[in-house]
């Protein structure tokens, strides 16, 4: 057993990489849910996203334009989610469940031809002066540009939720959809404008396994990221800075629990990766004393009769 | 513009019409992906829909719809019942493993006694494992009024890290060179859930979903706990003054599903499965959700719907081996089939209307 | 032809209610041979399943017109199996290759159901008449890498990701260790099971985990190039292509790999039973047959090095050297092999201990 091999800052910084991608999904997710709509379709909509940016990283060569496309093949498939939950009015439980079934079997047919490819890879910035820093500048400022703008998505997701009009609406959309229709707001228009940014964020956390962590295409390579992510949303209590935290913690699970087994401490794998999910539900039964915090009409169909 | 309209009663017409227009919806769509591939539409559609019931060998897979359609319908019908009600146990996957593990463990640890009583008493530990995981996001909503939805989904990891730790650790078969996984209970006649008449797929678990079918049919026509149910679902606020307990349907409607799941994995392992091992866990849980609501959360619908299910899974299978369709291709129709069966219940619980426009 | 299939077997179906007799005599008619494959995984997995599909398309091409080939992917282990393999004995396959060791009793099921159709199960040890097993001697590649590993790493410690801890993997980490520590008494091993065959992220991050303790060449047992990718980017980090040769990465940081190669194997079962002389058997196939290929060795590796390694390749090709030969000890410090002894196979398929010298415990 060698404690000492293991180098904080070097695990802070791969936990922070390994957090990117269900960060990402989870954020468009609490959007999705702030405004009322349960979409359990996240892992489809990340490996739609991962395969459309290999694709198009492939084909143009630039992994920037990849991940665009990815943005948009999450937001494309979750217009199909759209369609059946806000128009058809069908379960979203139902929805989501088969949007993840279709998602992972589309993937698999776009992508059957770009297995064993290797994408053109995106830079690392190390911004010149901070990641000099010793400690702090290997663990914030030596990462690849999608570490940053998922930070970044985090602080503006934050700031539309509590600072905007547009935040008040959706949330407003997400707490009583009857009270907000009343008050004229386009319930229908919000939640469909709010489930393809989660489509979007989705698609983009996807095509971060696909394009920089792995990178390679393979099919089901998301491999349940999806799942934590939908997990993470309620870990956070559906507000932006938790959902940072908590990636960091299930990310960081993960990478701590490779980093003890190299340093040849025995530990059992398995209780270990349930842990973050027991959390979960801990998290859940503290946080019930307030139950203001869950969107209330989460889940619920909105139809409005008037 | 068109306008919706809820009708006062769902269509009794269209709840018969819709399935079947969603049927034809997706041969189409799917026909449509199967030319894209290369390959002839009308031979893939035919293979996943008349092969299975009427074709060559229909001797042998008419009887495995029932070995793949038992434990969706099981785990349905039990999820329906808290659906009705508006209590969503999403969490099925985990009281199936968790009925499994169970289940099989009872099993194991009577090897090699042989005994009548072995089997019931895997058949007990099953369900009581299955009650008792779905008691948990239960109790906690009812003492916290944590979201069962949630709780039950977290769940499932839990169970499926439970399973391979059991996998890999207690319930490792000790003759198995080391490998992952139990002893296979298929070689021990005490434990084995065998085809009741050789041949026909029926096996307990079968016999069960059945059973199940029928239970639920009378709770909910004939017995009041039935009328309690509907009456949660329909229009909580007036049920709570009709003097229903909530806590108590909650702790019934979760318990149940809970049940059922588990006795669906105990079954399935002691079954066709046969062995506790990583990946003994399918999906069976999470693709009940979807057969819940394809059978509209009625029994009778659901049987129905876990049969459709079955039917695309093994004539999807079928045309991979015939037709070198990719697994995919085939995971894709099945999303689609689900996408419109799901949309189409539109017009049995609305009316669509023309309207002048502004009048909405 | 297809006519003539169907009326004999709805007639044997109606007469016996399983066609399994029926078939036999189909078969024999048949001017084709049919050959099925399941697979667990999708065929676009770029490591197991992906190998064992090149095998199959090699059987293709080898015979051409008087083969017919059928698969089938993504197929879970257990029920579903048992049906697929039906499903495909039904369809008249006379061979069928069952390619993960979970299917091993599906296949003994269907086996007793049809006795005139030959089945092969890979990595498992159950076999029946007309039931084979084979598995590639891994390990021998393993010797190779070891060797190569314990030459190239600076910091004295080589990162090994494994899988399950399951013989096959506990065998290879011995095998890797033993000729490792040879060339390089200094050399330590660290360990991590992953816990997964196959999931990019989760292997990219055990790879950046061993590279972050030190590790300076990364060996794995499980699928994904992403191991690959994280080496890469780390910069001056070695590793060795797993199941397929992983080509893309090379010649830095891939500098040679274990490539399962089923194609000889698959063929040569398939002519068996062209020509009816099939015989169930347990084949355990190491380099000298070809079953494992070690992939071509980069120029990032030294001259006398990637010598050393060759020669080492080409003894333990012509069956004068075996990688388990004493004298070995356990972890324990108890007696294994006294010198020059050499590991049975039956040890060698149920090793459940690491040898000296390995720091750590095999999980429980």
């Amino acid at each position: 057993m060698d404690l000492s091999s293991i180098s904080p800052e070097l695990l802070l910084a791969s936990l922070m990489v390994a957090a990117t991608p269900i960060l990402l999904a989870a954020v468009g997710e609490l959007i999705v849910e702030r405004a009322g709509v349960l979409n359990l379709g996240v892992e489809g909509m990340m490996i739609t996203g991962a395969i459309c940016g290999f694709a198009v990283t492939i084909e143009s060569g630039s992994p920037t334009l990849g991940f665009v496309a990815a943005a948009a093949g999450g937001a494309g498939l979750s217009l199909l989610f759209a369609l059946l939950t806000q128009f058809a009015l069908a379960n979203q439980v139902a929805s989501g469940l088969a949007l993840t079934l279709f998602g992972l079997g589309l993937s698999a047919l776009l992508g059957q031809g770009y297995v064993g490819l290797k994408p053109p890879l995106m830079a690392d910035i190390h911004i010149p002066g901070l990641s000099d820093i010793p400690y702090l500048g290997t663990v914030l400022f030596t990462h690849d540009p999608m570490v940053y703008f998922g930070l970044l998505l985090v602080a503006a997701v934050w700031w539309f939720l509590n600072r905007t009009r547009g935040g008040l609406v959706l949330r407003a959309v997400g707490e009583n959809h009857a009270a907000a229709h009343a008050l004229g707001y386009k319930v229908v228009r919000i939640r469909v404008l709010a489930i393809m940014f989660g489509g979007a964020c989705a698609g983009l956390g996807g095509a971060y396994i696909s394009l920089i962590r792995v990178p390679q295409w393979t099919e089901g390579m998301t491999a349940g990221a999806g799942w934590i992510a939908l997990a993470l949303v309620v870990f956070a209590s559906w507000k932006p800075g938790r959902v940072l935290l908590g990636a960091y913690l299930f990310g960081g699970v993960t990478v701590l629990q490779l980093n003890l087994q190299a340093a040849g401490i025995a530990i059992p794998v398995e209780y270990l990766s349930m842990s973050p999910y027991l959390i979960t539900i801990l998290v859940l039964v503290i946080m019930s004393a307030d139950r203001s915090r869950a969107p209330g009409s989460l889940g619920r169909i909105f139809h409005a009769s008037g | 513009m068109l306008k919706l309209e809820k009708r006062p009663q769902p269509s009794r017409a269209f709840s018969y019409l819709t399935p079947i227009f969603a049927v034809i919806a997706t041969m189409i769509a799917g026909g449509l992906l199967f030319a894209a591939l290369g390959k002839d539409p009308v031979l893939a559609i035919r293979t996943i829909f008349y092969e299975p019931l009427f074709g060559e060998f229909a001797f042998y897979y008419a009887p495995q719809l029932l070995v793949k359609g038992g434990p969706l319908i099981l785990i349905a019908v039990g999820l329906s019942l808290g659906f009705r009600a508006g209590i969503w146990n999403i969490g099925a996957e985990g009281q199936y493993i968790i009925g499994a593990i169970c289940g099989a463990a009872v099993g194991l640890a009577f090897y090699p006694l042989d005994a009548w009583y072995i089997f019931p008493l895997m058949v007990i530990a099953g369900a009581l494992g299955g009650l008792l995981w779905a008691m948990i996001p239960a109790l906690l909503k009812v003492k916290f009024g944590t979201n069962e939805i949630l709780v039950s989904l977290m769940l499932v990891y839990v169970a499926e890290n439970l399973l391979a730790a059991m996998a890999l650790g207690p319930l490792k078969n000790p003759e198995g060179h080391g490998f992952p996984g139990s002893r296979n209970l298929k070689d021990y006649p005490a434990a084995h859930n065998d085809e009741l008449i050789t041949g026909t797929g029926m096996h307990w678990g079968v016999a069960a979903a059945f059973i199940a079918v029928i239970l639920a049919y009378i709770l909910l026509n004939r017995h009041s706990l039935g009328f309690s149910i509907r009456l949660t679902g329909e229009a909580p606020r007036a049920a709570k003054f009709s003097g229903v307990n909530p806590a108590r349907l909650i702790l019934f409607c979760l318990g149940m599903s809970g049940l059922t799941a588990g006795l669906a994995g105990l079954f399935e392992v002691a079954g066709p499965a046969g062995q506790i091992s990583i990946d003994f866990n399918t999906g069976y849980g999470f693709t009940a959700i979807i057969v819940a609501f394809l059978g509209r959360l009625h029994p009778v619908g659901i049987l129905l719907a876990g049969l459709l299910m079955a039917l695309t899974y093994i004539g999807g299978e079928i045309a991979q081996s015939n037709m070198g369709l990719p697994s995919a291709a085939i995971q894709a129709f099945q999303g689609m089939l689900l996408f419109f069966l799901l949309a189409v219940d539109l017009l049995t619980n609305y009316r669509i209307r023309l309207a002048a426009k502004g009048a909405a | 032809m297809k006519l003539t299939k169907r009326t004999l077997l709805t007639g044997a179906a109606t007469a016996i209610g399983l066609a399994a007799s029926g078939l036999a005599t189909t078969a024999m008619a048949q001017d084709k041979t049919k050959v099925g494959f399941i697979y667990v995984g999708p065929v676009g997995d770029g490591g197991w399943t992906y190998e064992h599909n090149k095998g199959r398309l090699a059987v293709m091409e080898h015979f051409g017109d008087k083969v017919e080939t059928v698969y089938q992917e993504n197929v879970p282990e257990g029920a579903d199996a048992e049906r697929a393999i039906t499903q495909m004995a039904l369809q008249g396959a006379d061979l069928i290759f069952t390619t993960s060791f979970g299917y091993m009793d599906p296949t003994i099921n269907v086996a007793k159901k049809f006795p005139n159709v030959k089945f092969e199960h890979a990595t498992g040890y159950k076999t029946a008449e007309n039931v084979g097993v084979y598995s590639a001697r891994f390990y021998e590649g393993r010797a190779v890498q070891g060797t190569i590993a314990g030459h190239l790493t600076k910091s004295n410690t080589v990162g090994y990701i494994g899988s399950f801890p399951i013989p096959e993997v506990i065998r290879g980490i011995n095998s890797a260790y033993i000729h490792a520590k040879k060339v390089n008494p200094e050399v330590k091993f660290k360990i991590v099971w992953a816990y997964t065959w196959f999931d990019p992220a989760k292997e990219a991050d055990a790879a950046k985990v061993l590279i972050e303790q030190g590790a300076d060449v990364i060996l794995q047992h499980t699928d994904s190039t992403a191991p690959q990718a994280a080496a890469q980017a780390a910069g001056n980090v070695y590793t060795f292509g797993q199941a397929s040769d992983m080509a893309e990465f090379a010649p830095m940081p891939r500098v040679s790999s274990i490539i399962d190669n089923w194609a000889p194997y698959y063929i040569a079962r398939t002519q068996a039973v062209m020509d009816g002389t099939w015989a169930s058997d347990s084949t355990w196939d190491g380099i000298g047959p070809g079953m494992v290929g070690i992939g071509e060795i980069s120029d990032a590796v030294p001259a006398e090095v990637k010598a050393e390694a060759l020669a080492l390749k080409d003894k333990i090709a012509s069956g004068e050297y075996h990688p388990f030969t004493g004298p070995l000890k356990k972890q324990d410090g108890s007696d294994w092999l006294a010198e020059g002894e050499v590991a049975d196979d039956g040890t060698l398929a149920g090793m459940n201990f690491y040898v000296e010298g390995i720091e750590g415990d095999i999980p429980k």
